[in-house]
């Protein structure tokens, strides 16, 4: 197994001042959650807004720590053999986060420092992968800040696979991307699976690109994992045979009435 | 590559990173630069006040002071806003989400601090000795120089406390900061000796590292005290970074994993 989550929990709370009066306010992000990642599999997360997907992602990548339950990536535990797990791994978050006023070249190069990659290796591996998700080489020059979000979100994701990673957590790689872009790196994901054996998790809001890419698509409402499944499955099981939106829009409960109306 | 090298490999990576981001807000720099010399100009102007016989030691008595605090305050500003920076611009999370110990991090960031500290400072002393025409003959630089060189730890230990405010909030933190850094201004006997400051407040002169720093770089540079007259301080000094930079790691490791129970450390997303 790549990934084995038991009973994950967490929460976050946050102190309100009410005047003198102190009122702590917490959301419970995952409650409970049970999940497993197969080696080079892909896996989807899907559910909606709030539902606790990129809490998971960042409990997988080391960034938080779960209140309760155990996570083990590649048999290590991510709390307590945190710096082996962090060799193995490496993240997409939705936002890219860099240092904008520097251009891409010194962003990657800082990236790949830190894992011990080449200045010279990450430069050339970088302009091949840039090249083939599209981007013109001199995007590579200029303050990042002036590049597109688009085109930054790209550069994420040649940071992320500069380092070789083993397992590639992936929150909406696609999201704000053209067509397309997106077809580009849908590619390049099914591609990089093939080529370095890597396992990914993929949380996405794009219901066509979970079809097309995994292997195994987990829903997840309220901190909860409601189904896993393949996408056929899933479609089959709870979309009554229309499509992966119907299954998603029955199981995150959106739809009430018409669940309601037909109760299986 | 053995883990050693992936380590130094990191900390230089962080000190690059740290340079290109001068490179990029250079305009900044000049306006500080400017500033530094400035306010260093006119502390040690004061003395002009004074009766010619007093005025040239009391000028090199002030520009030390100026100096170091300048020195000093870079260190400690640059370790902290590391931190809020990659805090606001969000790279934080990719930072610490690499496969290499916090102390490499750390250290790169003061190795940073220290390299631009040192930069800073000798531009600001250049202007000085340019505007003043101070005659230093009988200061002994080989002393001065140990003095700083054994300051520098504790120095890095206070920075690492320094940085840990942001890493619990990043408004605060940099609040906090800042009125730390005002404490040590007033104890560490900068621009006075420490003997006038109220006995309520002068304890606090003993724990700060800069006043022994700024002690011994005066008996160095106006006495013309040697090394091996200054080396049993220096070693006080160097002993007491090697309990403060752990102290301060320490400090650090608690408040990341503050951090990520309480998912601090990312913005948004
Ligand atoms: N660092 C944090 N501090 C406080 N609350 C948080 C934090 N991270 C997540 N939450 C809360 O936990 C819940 C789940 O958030 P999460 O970001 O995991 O959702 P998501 O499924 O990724 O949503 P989206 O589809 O919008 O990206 C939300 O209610 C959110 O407000
Ligand atoms: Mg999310």
């Amino acid at each position: 197994m790549a990934v084995e989550g038991e009973n994950l929990w967490k929460s976050f709370s946050q102190t309100k001042w009410m005047g003198a009066r102190r009122e702590v306010i917490s959301s419970h992000a995952l409650q409970g959650i049970d999940m497993q990642v197969r080696r080079r599999e892909i896996l989807g997360i899907l559910g909606p807004n709030g539902s606790g997907k990129s809490t998971l992602i960042r409990l997988m990548a080391t960034l938080l720590i779960p209140d309760q339950g155990r996570l083990q990536v590649f048999g290590l535990d991510v709390v307590r053999e945190r710096r082996q797990v962090r060799r193995l791994i490496n993240r997409v978050s939705v936002e890219a986060s860099f240092f904008k006023k520097l251009t891409a070249r010194e962003n990657l190069a800082y990236a790949a420092g830190l894992y011990g990659v080449s200045n010279v290796q990450a430069q050339a591996e970088a302009t091949r992968i840039l090249a083939s998700l599209g981007l013109p080489r001199d995007k590579l020059e200029i303050p990042l800040e002036t590049l597109s979000r688009g085109q930054q979100q790209k550069i994420a994701i040649a940071r992320a696979l500069l380092t070789s990673p083993t397992l590639m957590l992936l929150d909406e790689p696609t999201t704000g991307l053209d067509p397309t872009s997106r077809r580009d790196v849908q590619e390049f994901i099914l591609d990089v699976r093939k080529r370095h054996d890597s396992t990914i998790v993929l949380c996405t809001h794009d219901m066509a690109e979970a079809e097309r890419l995994c292997d195994r698509i987990a829903i997840i409402d309220q901190g909860r994992i409601v189904a896993t499944a393949s996408p056929e499955d899933l479609i089959s099981g709870y979309g009554q045979g229309g499509s992966l939106e119907d299954a998603f829009f029955r199981l995150t409960g959106l739809n009430q009435k018409s669940l309601e109306e037909d109760p299986r | 590559m053995s883990p050693i090298r992936l380590e130094l490999h990191a900390l230089w990576a962080v000190v690059r990173r740290n340079f290109h981001l001068v490179r990029r807000y250079f305009g900044w720099e000049v306006v500080f630069l400017f500033y530094n010399v400035i306010n260093t100009l006119t502390i040690a102007l004061i003395a002009f006040a004074l009766p010619a016989r007093e005025r040239d030691r009391i000028v090199v008595y002030l520009t030390i002071g100026a100096l170091l605090w300048n020195f000093l305050s870079i260190l400690f500003q640059e370790v902290a806003s590391s931190v809020s920076w990659e805090r606001w611009e969000g790279t934080i999370e990719y930072s610490f989400m690499a496969p290499i110990h916090r102390l490499t991090y750390l250290a790169g960031v003061c190795l940073y601090a220290v390299l631009y500290g040192v930069l800073r400072t000798l531009v600001i002393l250049i202007a000085v000795v340019f505007f003043f025409h101070i005659h230093l003959a009988h200061a002994d630089w080989l002393g001065a120089a140990m003095i700083l060189a054994g300051s520098s730890l504790p120095f890095i230990g206070l920075g690492l406390m320094g940085a840990v405010l942001p890493l619990l909030s990043t408004e605060r933190g940099a609040q906090a900061t800042q009125v730390i850094q005002g404490v040590i201004l007033l104890v560490s006997g900068i621009y006075y000796p420490i003997r006038v400051l109220p006995g309520w407040i002068r304890w606090m002169s003993h724990l700060s590292p800069a006043t022994y720093t700024l002690q011994a770089a005066r008996r160095a540079i106006l006495n013309g005290e040697g090394p091996l007259h200054l080396l049993p301080l220096t070693i006080k000094l160097f002993l007491s970074g090697l309990i403060l930079v752990p102290i301060g790691l320490a400090i650090f490791q608690v408040a990341e994993h503050w951090a990520m129970r309480n998912g601090t450390l990312k913005r948004n997303g």
